[in-house]
């Protein structure tokens, strides 16, 4: 089994503030996971604002350079300043998903704009034959055309249109592995499953891997097959996503699926939450601890 | 482009003055290819005449027909405040935007050197130039340094812009679009700046006349080429005001006024018009 | 049943503009009737750009040009103070604010002042209409964050020295220290992580049974109005489609656009195929003939493209626009694959 994408002990530290009140932030404290060439997975990194989460998409995406550790990417490194062709090259295998699909774009510019820009870039084509079958084939795959798309602006189009054609462009120099940050943490209800089911359907009928980052735990128990969750920094919970969330062990992971709003009893008004979870929860934050393995594959942070 | 203007005019009073403003200031200084005399003659025509019906805007002390001498004036003075503009905007354009996208150590040189511009002052620098140059300072090498000293606020401006664009999604989109900084600049950022470039170029004209219109009427450029300050130059060292020949600087002074009004006119309503947000809602969006 | 402290009635609201000869008319909010009783929580939702936004600001009676109120009333029954916000004069609306009418706001940084002490803000919005200064004026506010469990000292500091959850809930005691009848709050807690989210509600729910107080609570979430609500009303394209008890609009929907938005909600515990629903919402500017809801409507039959339907009332309390509202069933059964609670 050889490896699509290695973090391997990849920690950040930014250091905030001026010269007198130098504060250095952990924002990731050595992340390790790894996904497999052969199995595309959708892999999930949970947690809330503050935890890392961002940050750790950002390394994987080549946005930021880990402060230590190491990224490949098919066994090469990709964790150090590299140039703009071998940034390409690294871009035509990982894209990411944009958060806001009407911000994705540029409202004064045609969205097929993107599309081509990528044809161009990454699969050398240059004549217009071959650059319209590309980017037909992408939107094809999420269920578009170009005749839908071409010559058209951002506001003509609906959100998960744009969504869709934003995947889409994505998916043109065929990258085993897209980097999802929140992708519906943005968007209205009606909109939300129609994109959660389409990175579904890209990992089932495309075999592309998806790095699926968010603060929501029903889409993830909905989407995901492994899922790590952190707080602040630091992974606390990694394994298989069903079994992880049937039954969290860590406190934290605890915490958050009881703060998860349920609908089975809509209309009882029933808002409590046990105060002694999220002391036990916050106590834990800062204490270094160390991942055991537990007989289900998954690994827990223990103290 | 038509369509455009059209609609401009018809809806935006503004607009349409300032067009007719501007369009009749450049008519009249684009009389000057036809004109009967060469401006640089004097006593070509009887001396302290009044506006009449032979001499429209009278004649001065040196013997010159005002109409067709205001005509080279004009252009020559309108030419001027293009070029600064033009260069200046160029400047603006590249520091600004880069600066703000590329951030970083380039960000820090080129804000320390927009900081010297926006500190040096430009009126004795161009004291110094004049008496350098002498007469090696013309229309065109003058506008040269102008530009040099007009870009700084405007930079730091477009810098600010950028900055924000830089930090939107879509320009994140464009760099995995495969998309070089020069694209992402040009096509993705530059229509977000176009506002501020437009009114910030009308209202550099205006600084940049202006500028030459104080240093000519001091004599610090070269007097012989007539521009409105050389002219307001002359009429003052001829004593106008004292001789009674008032047309000699009323003249003048209400041109550049009234050129002023049409550029700022202008410099609004376009403003309004090609700002993004106004765009998208006329679009549909 | 208990009595009505706002009544709208046919309530029309546009945005009506003009762009260099660009004539547009946005029929923001589009003939609705509701009502808000006295001492309940009554839920919004709606997607973006469906009209809900420019709803509240209607109840809020901060309606600012080019939106204007086209036809309809929006009265208010507060003690000693009965108004119409459509003909209201400044006069009247600045008299209910904050004492009658508050609002908690979704940006807490927006709301406060960056370089204020908390306590300061305090005074600034809440001095006047309570009319108590020095001494009573602190005593009253301490009372106040107390229930609302913040420490005093939170009123000597800056808004940036306090969490985003903390900032919440002093938002939320600014808005409710003069005990105000009626409160909107519009989607308080979308920007707060899944945690604080909860404390936060918990925490609204609390204080409007302390003060007995109406609450309109607007999110799109709607697992939020799940467990905030007593009834909800959702909007779509600038008109109320259902409105009703919310276990009811949960279990029995009426109208397909709420069963789909019950239906979509994953679960945790659940990896049934979750449904999407394509299209996009109506363009206000220029709404289909009909239903508004019928191009996206899985029930859609020839009467729903050319008549509207009306909202009639389909059980007790319940009342649905659609002409097919006893075929819509419950997409999913909210009972199945009931969640292991942790």
């Amino acid at each position: 089994m050889s490896t699509l994408l290695d973090v391997k002990d990849v920690s950040k530290h930014f250091t905030m503030g001026g010269l007198l009140s130098r504060k250095v932030v952990r924002a990731v404290e050595s992340a390790s996971l790894s996904l497999s060439v052969e199995k595309p997975e959708i892999f999930t990194i949970i947690g809330e604002s503050g935890s890392g989460k961002t940050t750790l998409a950002r390394m994987i995406l080549g946005l930021e350079l880990p402060s230590s550790g190491e990224i490949s990417f098919r066994g090469k490194t990709v964790s150090h300043r590299v140039g703009r062709k071998e940034r390409l090259q690294f871009m035509a295998n990982v894209q990411p998903v944009f958060q806001n699909p009407f911000e994705a774009f540029n409202p004064l510019k045609r969205i097929d704009r993107y599309l081509e820009s990528t044809a161009k870039r990454f699969l050398k084509r240059s004549d217009r034959a071959g650059l319209e079958q590309a980017m037909d084939g992408a939107l094809q795959k999420v269920g578009l055309s170009l005749a839908e798309v071409k010559g058209r602006y951002p506001h003509e189009m609906s959100g998960g249109q744009l969504q869709r054609a934003a995947i889409a462009r994505a998916l043109i120099p065929n990258p085993p592995l897209l980097v999802a940050d929140e992708p519906v943490s943005m968007v209205d209800a009606s909109l939300r499953m129609s994109i959660v089911n389409l990175l579904k359907s890209l990992r089932d009928d495309l075999g592309v891997s998806v790095i699926y980052i968010t603060h929501d735990l029903a889409t993830a128990y909905y989407i995901s097959n492994r899922l790590i969750i952190m707080q602040r920094g630091q992974i606390v919970e990694m394994g298989d996503a069903r079994a992880v969330l049937d039954n969290p062990e860590h406190p934290y992971s605890r915490l958050l699926k009881a703060s998860v709003l349920s609908t089975e009893d809509a209309g009882s008004g029933k808002l409590g939450t046990d105060p002694g979870m999220v002391a036990l929860a916050g106590e834990l934050v800062g204490q270094s601890g160390r991942l055991v393995d537990r007989p289900d594959g998954r690994l827990v942070r223990v103290y | 482009m038509f369509a455009v203007v059209r609609d401009l005019i018809r809806y935006n009073a503004e607009f349409a003055i300032g067009l007719v403003l501007v369009t009749i200031m450049v008519l009249f200084a684009c009389l000057s290819f036809f004109s009967p005399v060469d401006p640089t003659m004097i006593y070509m025509a009887i001396p302290d005449m009044p506006p009449s019906s032979q001499y429209w805007f009278g004649t001065n002390s040196r013997g010159q027909d005002m109409f067709w001498q205001l005509s080279f004036a004009l252009r020559n003075t309108l030419t001027f405040g293009i070029i600064v503009a033009l260069l200046s905007r160029v400047l603006s354009i590249t520091i600004g935007l880069v600066s703000g996208y590329l951030g970083g150590w380039v960000d820090r040189v080129l804000m320390f050197i927009n900081d010297i511009f926006v500190a040096v002052p430009p009126f004795p620098v161009l004291v110094l130039f004049y008496f350098v140059m002498r007469s090696g300072l013309n229309t065109y090498t003058l506008a040269l340094i102008m530009a040099t000293l007009g870009w700084a606020y405007d930079a730091r401006l477009i810098r600010s812009v950028a900055l924000s664009l830089k930090h939107r999604e879509f320009t994140r989109h464009a760099r995995f679009s495969g998309m070089s900084t020069p694209q992402v600049l040009l096509q993705e950022h530059l229509p977000y700046v176009m506002p501020i470039i437009f009114s910030t170029a009308m209202a550099n004209m205006i600084w940049s006349i202006g500028m030459e219109v104080t240093l000519a009427v001091l004599g610090f450029t070269n007097i012989n080429i007539p521009t409105i300050g050389t002219t307001l130059y002359w009429a003052n060292n001829h004593s106008a005001m004292v001789v009674g020949t008032w047309w000699w600087i009323a003249i003048p002074v209400v041109l550049i006024v009234l050129t002023f009004i049409g550029l700022f006119l202008l410099a609004v309503s376009m403003n309004e018009y090609i700002d993004p947000r106004s765009r998208l809602r006329r679009m549909g969006a | 049943m208990s009595e009505d402290l706002l009544k709208v009635e046919g309530l029309k609201a546009y945005y009506q503009m003009n762009y260099f000869g660009v004539q547009r008319e946005v029929r923001a909010v589009d003939d609705i009737t509701m009502s808000v009783r006295k001492n309940e929580i009554y839920g919004i939702a709606g997607e973006s750009s469906s009209g809900k936004t420019s709803f509240i600001k209607v109840l809020a009676a901060a309606i600012r040009p080019p939106m204007r109120i086209v036809a309809g009333s929006v009265k208010y029954d507060f003690k000693g103070l009965a108004m119409d916000v459509a003909t209201a004069t400044p006069a009247q609306i600045e008299a209910a604010r904050w004492k009658h009418l508050s609002y908690i706001m979704q940006g807490s940084m927006s709301v406060l002042n960056p370089v204020r002490r908390i306590g300061k803000t305090f005074e600034d919005f809440a001095q006047k209409p309570l009319g108590l200064r020095g001494d009573a004026f602190r005593q009253r506010v301490l009372g106040h964050l107390d229930r609302l469990k913040l420490r005093p000292d939170v009123l000597n500091a800056y808004p940036h020295e306090l969490s985003g959850g903390m900032r919440q809930r002093v938002t939320i005691g600014l808005a409710t220290v003069c005990h105000p009848e009626f409160v909107i709050a519009d989607e308080p807690t979308t920007a707060l992580d899944v945690v604080v989210q909860k404390e936060v509600l918990a925490l609204i729910r609390e204080i409007q049974q302390e003060m007995g107080s109406s609450v309109v609570f607007v999110t799109h979430d709607m697992s939020v109005h799940a467990n905030m609500t007593d009834r909800v009303g959702i909007i779509y394209a600038g008109r109320l489609v259902e409105e009703g008890p919310t276990r009811q609009m949960f279990f029995a929907p009426r109208h397909p656009y709420t069963a789909h938005l019950v239906a979509s909600l994953p679960r945790i515990g659940d990896t049934t195929q979750r449904p999407a629903l394509e299209g996009r919402p109506p363009n206000l500017a220029n709404p289909p003939q009909g239903c508004r809801f019928h191009p996206r409507c899985p029930l859609v039959v020839d009467k729903c493209k050319s008549e509207v339907p009306p909202l009639i009332t389909v059980a007790n309390d319940h009342r649905s626009a659609c002409w097919r509202w006893q075929d819509v069933e419950p997409l999913v059964n909210p009972q199945a694959g009931h969640g292991v609670p942790a």
